[in-house]
């Protein structure tokens, strides 16, 4: 009990250790790709720490949400990551809430986020909630068919079972698997605000969406959305790993040396995703907005796909 | 026993109190005494239906009504769950009428209505045979239809009242029918209706006829037209009423009706209820997200949970036919805690729009703005409704569309390839109406209550009496613990799942931790108790300690914008601009919307416009020619008028004939 604990404080510290470490890590592999020298590995850090320092700005005309807003997205996604295995399954809080409320719970960070969007009363805060929200209720669907799709392959909702399930390798190569990867990867780009879908490191009005929404932002409050977003990124990076590659996950109840192999395949797990990430932004251009729907639709349909083959049939 | 009791003296008390509001209307404080007779009433039943949850159930007959069958009376655990919504909701949305009812120009036209509207419901969801319920019923449409044409000098009023009493007439008829071809041979009484079984045909022509009757009451589309016109007519408390309350007793109609009286189901009767429940879920949310009048918005809402909730019906009766009643148990779960769901988050919604019409004389969300300023209470309950209605952790709605999505994953258990094909695709518009739900509400509570005010009203609004903020918090109040604490109300749901459905759920409350278990442990699980702590304790964890470490150092100044501040409040996004591009991606197929923009050369003086049009493809399609049609018959019918005698007897004479020959053939 006091083991299990500890391995799920662990990983939730592990999460929030690494997050801002995943990010710079991308940054740099964009730069090197670009031929640039690119920031040090731990900006990201220095950065949080910098905002959280500084005084916080707030506009007139802001109410008490969009004070509370930063920490209701930090804690939805920092417990929304608390449920996905990391480097180890059998998360003790597993049971509490499964793929769909994880899912639900992201909605709940996007739900503060965007109404701080429009707290304040500028036109851009409105302009990035209005894509923010089109962006997400074509990606949230698309989530929840990736969610059943795996589902049914596991035979479980919970992610714990589903990784432990998907380690066995008795699931093998399928169709169905292929398409939600596909479609996982489309919904994490978007969810995350990476090209081409939006743009991280733009402030051209005509592009943004994440950025725009957050744009009233300052201080501790910013250091809170930011590391919100970077939590996410992590917490799509280990959701990939653990469903499609669980290679070296520590299964339920192994030993110190699983666990430190664990952690091991984990990183690479995590270079892998971030250098991927980055070499995929690079080569490629931001969509125009209404694009993306058509984007995003694909995803929507390949994880329909992906369900309808496995109601047709369980070894699809 | 108690509850019928103590429903059939309610309903008496009702009876009375609208007498009491119907003549003494003008008289001073006659709001407060008849609303607050109503909520002791309604409180009254309401706990005692609670009681009476578990079964064992009660009956009684009354010697009126119709000569040889009386009026038969009937509590089991389903009518008492629906007993528990009627009067939660109705002791609410009367404690909230005894602050908002005080705003009222024309009591008389709504206190003799009110308690009769209750009173009707009340006593559908007691009726044991066809003729009390469709009494019943009828009193219930009647009264709300009086209550929809109380402000009948405003415009679109007079037009909605006649649209809904089309509506309601014709879903009556088509109820009446229903209980024709299940009494059958064997009488007008619940009981002999439940012991013979109709065949597999007319099962489902009783299927269809309860799909369109009971649906036009609760918004199924394409019946739906006449319910954002309704709905939104009547006062606030009313409006209330109807579209948390109402339609929920037609929900409950139809589900005695297809789950009780026509005994075992055939798998096809499912698939209508299926599509039909996930494309009203779609369409009534993508209408939700085009429109600015914040009352029709929450009707339009209403529609899409109908279809959610028909959605779960519809699962449980694939099910059910299948022989798998612990999937059917499931099925059936979801769809009856949302319905108890629904009718907490939207009544608060309407109570809340009901303030801002008090407190603004509007009702168009484009014209408000800032009100969390000046009503920080109402529009913090409006907040709560708002997440509990988008499926968020750890609210109640969530809890329910969780188990709705449970219901689906464990589908492909379903033999039959119809179904197969059908359950994946209402599960991606299920999933797609959860999303679009998020998406209407960050706008709806955007637009009204965050920004800056857009206009003069809403810079003085004030915020709303102490009555009408009790109702609010107590309900919000529910919701929040139905979303920590689900297992609760799965096992008050039990017994009846248990006796429609054959199976129940696994009993919650026993497990660790409270968590909500729907099938087995190793599936899947949820604890609303444990998320919504973590979430709780992170946020103010991660406050506080941001504080300490860092400090609390805040200073105001004007917004920043990037670099544009000082724009006036009209250059924020409006409600229109908020939901164009989901207008453009989704409305363009669905509603055929177009936008037009007349942009004037430079150097004219004229102003630039932009016209977007939205097509209704309901009112288009169905709607439209069928008025057209009954136009162009009755012109032609209309010379039967002016015949001879002697035509009148030669058309009398040969009914009679075929009439004769009918009962020749027939007999």
């Amino acid at each position: 009990m006091i083991g299990d604990l500890l391995l799920q404080g662990v990983q939730m510290m592990v999460v929030l250790a690494l997050a801002p470490l995943l990010t710079g890590f991308v940054r740099k592999v964009k730069a090197h790709l670009l031929r640039r020298q690119g920031p040090p590995l731990v900006q990201p850090y220095r950065d949080l720490w910098r905002l959280l320092n500084k005084e916080a700005i707030v506009a007139d005309s802001a109410s008490w949400l969009f004070r509370v807003a930063p920490y209701v997205v930090f804690a939805a996604t920092w417990v929304a990551a608390s449920l996905v295995p990391t480097y180890a399954t059998g998360l003790i809080f597993s049971w509490s809430g499964d793929l769909i409320a994880i899912t639900a719970l992201l909605g709940l960070g996007r739900f503060a986020q965007t109404l701080a969007g429009l707290d304040v009363g500028t036109s851009f805060g409105g302009i990035g909630t209005s894509r923010e929200l089109m962006i997400a209720s074509m990606a949230e669907p698309a989530m929840i068919m990736i969610a059943f799709s795996v589902a049914l392959v596991a035979g479980s909702t919970q992610l714990s079972n589903i990784a432990a399930t998907m380690l066995t390798y008795q699931v093998g190569l399928r169709v169905s698997l292929a398409l939600a990867l596909i479609a996982l990867v489309i919904v994490a780009l978007a969810e995350n605000a990476r090209i081409p879908v939006d743009n991280p490191a733009t402030h051209l009005e005509l592009t943004m969406v994440h950025e725009a929404m957050v744009l009233e932002y300052s201080g501790r409050h910013l250091a809170m959305i930011d590391l919100a977003a970077m939590v996410k990124l992590l917490l799509y990076a280990s959701l990939l790993g653990c469903l499609f590659v669980p290679l070296g996950l520590a299964p339920e109840g192994s030993g110190i040396g699983a666990h430190v192999l664990g952690l091991a395949a984990y990183a690479v797990k995590l270079a892998g995703a971030g250098a991927m990430l980055g070499a995929f932004e690079v080569s490629i251009a931001k969509m125009r907005v209404f694009r993306v729907p058509n984007f995003l639709g694909a995803a929507l349909m390949l994880g329909f796909l992906a369900t309808l083959l496995l109601f047709v049939s369980r070894s699809l | 026993m108690m509850a019928l009791g103590l429903v059939v003296y309610g309903v008496l008390a009702l009876l009375a109190v609208a007498l009491v509001g119907a003549f003494a209307a003008r008289q001073r404080d006659a709001g407060t005494v008849v609303y607050s007779l109503c909520l002791a009433i309604s409180g009254a039943i309401a706990i005692a239906a609670l009681g009476s949850l578990a079964g064992p159930g009660a009956e009684a007959a009354f010697p009126i009504g119709l000569p040889g069958l009386g009026s038969h009376l009937r509590v089991d655990p389903l009518a008492a769950c629906f007993l528990v919504i009627v009067d939660l909701g109705a002791a609410a949305a009367s404690l909230y009428a005894i602050g908002y009812g005080a705003h009222e120009h024309e009591p008389q036209r709504v206190l003799p209505f009110y308690p009769l509207f209750l009173a009707g419901m009340n006593l559908v969801v007691v009726a044991d045979d066809a003729y009390t319920f469709l009494f019943a019923w009828e009193l219930m449409s009647l009264a709300s239809w009086a209550l929809v044409m109380s402000h009948h000098r405003e415009a679109g009023n007079a037009r909605a009242g006649y649209i809904y009493l089309v509506m309601a007439s014709f879903g009556t008829l088509a109820l009446l029918m229903a209980f024709g071809v299940l009494a059958g041979g064997s009488g007008f009484g619940f009981a002999a209706m439940r012991a013979a079984h109709p065949g597999a045909v007319s099962g489902a022509v009783v299927l269809g006829l309860a799909l369109v009757g009971a649906g036009s009451k609760a918004g199924l589309a394409p019946l739906h037209v006449w319910l954002p016109l309704a709905h939104p007519a009547a006062p606030s408390h009313v409006s209330a009423l109807m579209s948390g309350v109402m339609t929920k007793v037609a929900i409950y109609g139809f589900i005695r009706i297809v789950f009780d009286l026509l005994g075992p189901t055939v798998w096809w009767w499912s698939m209508p209820v299926l599509l039909v429940g996930g494309l009203t879920a779609a369409l009534g949310v993508l209408h939700a997200l085009m429109e600015r009048d914040l009352k029709r918005l929450l009707a339009y809402s209403t529609i899409e949970n109908i279809g959610i909730i028909f959605l779960a019906l519809g699962l449980a009766l694939a099910f059910r036919a299948n022989g798998l009643p612990a999937g059917a148990a499931l099925a059936l779960t979801a769809g009856l805690f949302h319905a108890f769901n629904h009718m907490l988050f939207k009544s608060v919604l309407f109570f809340g729009a009901g303030a801002v019409l008090t407190a603004t004389g509007e009702r168009d969300i484009e014209k408000l703005g800032g009100l969390i300023h000046r009503m920080p209470i109402s529009s913090g309950a409006f907040l709560v409704a708002a997440m509990a209605i988008a499926a968020l952790p750890p609210l109640n709605g969530f809890a329910s569309e969780w188990l709705a999505f449970q219901a689906i994953f464990v589908s492909p258990a379903l033999p039959q390839w119809g179904l197969k094909v059908l359950v994946p695709a209402v599960g991606t518009l299920l999933a797609l109406a959860a999303a679009l739900v998020a998406a209407c509400f960050v706008r709806a509570f955007g637009i009204l209550y965050l920004g800056r005010p857009r206009t003069k009203v809403a810079e003085t609004a004030v915020e709303t009496d102490r009555f009408s903020l009790l109702a609010m918090l107590v309900l919000c109040g529910l919701c929040v613990l139905a979303g920590l604490l689900p297992g609760v109300v799965i096992d008050a749901l039990a017994p009846s799942v248990q006796a429609l459905a054959g199976a129940r759920m696994p009993a919650q409350i026993g497990t660790a931790w409270l968590t909500i278990v729907p099938v087995v442990d190793a599936r899947s699980s949820y604890n609303g108790l444990m998320i919504g702590l973590f979430l709780v304790i992170v946020a103010w964890g991660s406050a506080v300690l941001v504080h300490r470490v860092a400090g609390r150092a805040t200073r105001r100044s004007r917004p920043w914008d990037c670099g544009y501040p000082g724009l006036g409040p009209l250059a924020q996004y409006s409600a229109a601009s908020l939901s164009q591009p989901l207008r453009r991606v989704l409305g363009a197929v669905v509603f055929r919307s177009r936008e037009v923009v007349d942009m004037p050369e430079p150097g004219t003086l004229r102003a630039a416009s932009i016209a977007k049009s939205i097509i209704d493809p309901v009112w288009v399609g169905v709607f439209a020619p069928l008025g057209i049609a009954v136009a162009y018959v009755a012109g032609k019918v209309n010379h039967l008028q002016f015949l001879t005698i002697r035509r009148y007897l030669g058309i009398v004479f040969l009914l009679l004939v075929a009439l004769l020959l009918m009962v020749g053939v027939g007999g």
